[in-house]
């Protein structure tokens, strides 16, 4: 008893209340409206807490208990019911989204955030001022990052170059190698799964001058390598096909496109930003000539990524940003010594952590495939083999997209790429693998990272199966789909 | 031998700080995944008899407490709400 009365009376303080007792009425409002969270014990001196609080919890909570209390079984409609229960908007539960978005971008490692610090708060030298230790500080710890950046995909560190990340990357290499052969080589080769830097980098070579093949793929998702083949020409200077896709997490057969262009002395070019450190990348085995990686993809800081430039046989390209000379002159500019080595960090704990992570990942993956695909009616976007299991593209039909994902909003999801999300256009990478409207329309990505937790998955799997059906149940479409009938026979009228 | 019985206290302690400092953290994804990650490789490395491998893990899994413990500080001051799946209650 005693115990626990000490233990009260020296917490008391602690949580933030003092300023009430102290001092009495003026502070006396304030200090009631304070709310006290569990993360306050904090404190570290006596009056100053050092908490911050990024708080839409409170109202969310309000809106529930008010809805609760709302007694009267004619007002709710039914669909409110039924919603309540899937959203478990209980109050004793948190209300923040699980994120389940890790193809858009993945939260930033603790370990991660740790490297960067120091250099926010002392190493501030500026790593190519070689006259001084604050310049030779950043710049050894810079090297150092480099050199876990190339150990990933096993090249040489002079071969990586630090650039903005993987859009830049993606357009230095489209336009810098084409525009430096464009006396005897015009053409380029991609695929129309790629991610729209690429498509658009491809589109704007097309404007000055050059001729861009754009390959189909199958309904798998795969590169065919016979249409490769046979696209390829003595003009062609540059192959661009990325390694996993950003919306169907299929992977392409890297080693056996990357034979075909060394046989023909071309280069190959992949994107490789959902690829790095979480599939097995060789750069010699694979014969890839130029990789684009992006930092925030693996757990790293935003705004940094790399582009790997194979020197033997060396691939010559034209800056994009002219300047100091930096990074072998390909991205002039002063480095930003936090993000490189944050990056850095980031890329020597996916070698560290891929074992545990790649077998973590697939375990929760299987379990959230296999749940959702048990729902009638549900199909896996994009080759069940060939595939990075951290994304799973599912089309559930008779449910259309965007209001599974409005009811949806305790789980933080994506139809598509975000790039595309703000429209309301099905996903072009679906319609390249054959789908329809309304299957692209109804499909939905999920992506499983180093942090998802079983108990997420399990809450996710139950989330969707109790909407899709509370959604399909809404459904016209669904009903006849019941009564057996086939939709694709029927006539409609009226336009 | 008493290098063994020492560093057996001494690794024993270490874990304990491991799911100590784990569980001190705000965000529940970070949290559950150092816990689990800490209560893994501890179980990884439970045969490990070789003096220098041992000495080799503790001087690294010291460094990584370091980052633990302000990682737990860091995510205290900066917090956010909780998940639809963290119970408000402290468990």
């Amino acid at each position: 008893m005693f115990k626990g009365l000490s233990f009260v009376s020296r917490r008391v303080p602690v949580l933030g209340s003092v300023g009430y007792a102290r001092n009495g009425t003026t502070l006396a409002n304030a200090a009631v409206q304070r709310r006290m969270y569990a993360s306050a014990k904090v404190a570290l001196a006596e009056d100053l807490t050092l908490e911050t609080h990024t708080d839409n919890q409170t109202a969310a909570i309000e809106q529930a208990n008010e809805r609760g209390a709302m007694a009267n079984p004619e007002v709710m409609d039914s669909g409110m019911q039924s919603l309540q229960h899937a959203y478990r908007e209980s109050g004793d539960y948190g209300t923040r989204p699980i994120y389940l978005d890790m193809q858009a971008t993945t939260p930033t490692d603790p370990r991660v955030l740790d490297t960067m610090l120091k250099f926010y708060t002392g190493l501030y030298g500026n790593p190519h001022s070689n006259t001084h230790s604050y310049g030779w500080e950043t710049n050894k710890e810079i090297e150092k990052a480099r050199n876990y950046v190339a150990q990933v995909i096993k090249a040489d560190p002079k071969e990586i170059i630090f650039t903005s990340g993987a859009t830049e990357s993606n357009n230095m290499a489209l336009k810098g190698v084409s525009r430096f052969y464009k006396k005897t080589r015009n053409h380029i080769i991609t695929t129309r799964t790629e991610h729209k830097c690429v498509l658009e980098a491809a589109r704007a070579m097309k404007n000055e001058g050059y001729e861009i093949t754009f390959l189909n793929v199958d309904p798998q998702g795969l590169v065919n390598l016979q249409e490769l083949e046979a696209a390829m020409r003595p003009e062609t200077c540059l192959v661009s096909i990325m390694a996993v896709n950003n919306e169907i997490g299929v992977m392409q057969p890297l080693k056996e496109i990357g034979e075909l262009c060394r046989k023909r002395k071309i280069f190959f070019h992949t994107d490789a930003a959902q690829a790095y450190g979480k599939i097995p990348i060789d750069v010699n085995e694979m014969k890839i000539d130029l990789l684009s990686i992006s930092s925030h993809k693996i757990y790293g800081p935003k705004g940094i990524g790399a582009m790997y430039v194979r020197r033997k046989p060396r691939v010559r390209l034209d800056p994009l940003i002219s300047g100091g000379g930096q990074e072998r002159g390909l991205r002039s500019g002063t480095l930003a010594p936090p993000l490189v080595a944050g990056f850095g960090e980031a890329a020597r704990l996916m070698m560290k952590e891929y074992g545990n992570d790649s077998a973590h990942i697939r375990r929760l993956s299987d379990k959230l495939m296999n749940g959702l695909l048990s729902i009638d009616h549900t199909i896996l976007n994009g080759s069940a083999d060939h595939r990075y299991p951290g994304c799973v593209n599912i089309s559930f039909a008779y449910v259309e997209g965007e209001s599974l994902l409005m009811a949806l909003r305790d789980i933080a999801l994506s139809s598509g790429s975000a790039c595309t999300s703000a429209s309301l256009e099905p996903s072009y990478v679906l319609h390249a693998l054959g789908k329809d409207d309304a299957l692209a329309h109804s499909s939905i990505r999920f992506g499983v990272g180093r942090f998802t937790t079983e108990e997420e998955i399990d809450y996710v799997i139950k989330a969707i199966r109790e909407r899709v059906d509370f959604l399909r149940e809404l459904s016209p479409l669904w009903e006849m789909v019941k009564e057996g009938i086939d939709l694709n026979s029927i006539e409609w009228s009226g336009h | 031998m008493p290098v063994a019985g020492s560093s057996k206290v001494q690794i024993l302690h270490m874990y304990k700080e491991f799911i100590r400092n784990s569980n001190k953290i705000q965000n529940y994804n970070f949290r559950e995944y150092f816990l689990r990650r800490a209560r893994e490789s501890f179980r990884a490395n439970k045969n490990v008899k070789s003096p220098e491998k041992i000495s080799e893990l503790i001087s690294e899994a010291e460094k990584d407490l370091g980052v633990l413990k302000r990682q737990s500080v860091i995510s205290n001051m900066y917090t956010f709400d909780k998940l639809v799946v963290e119970p408000l209650k402290k468990r």
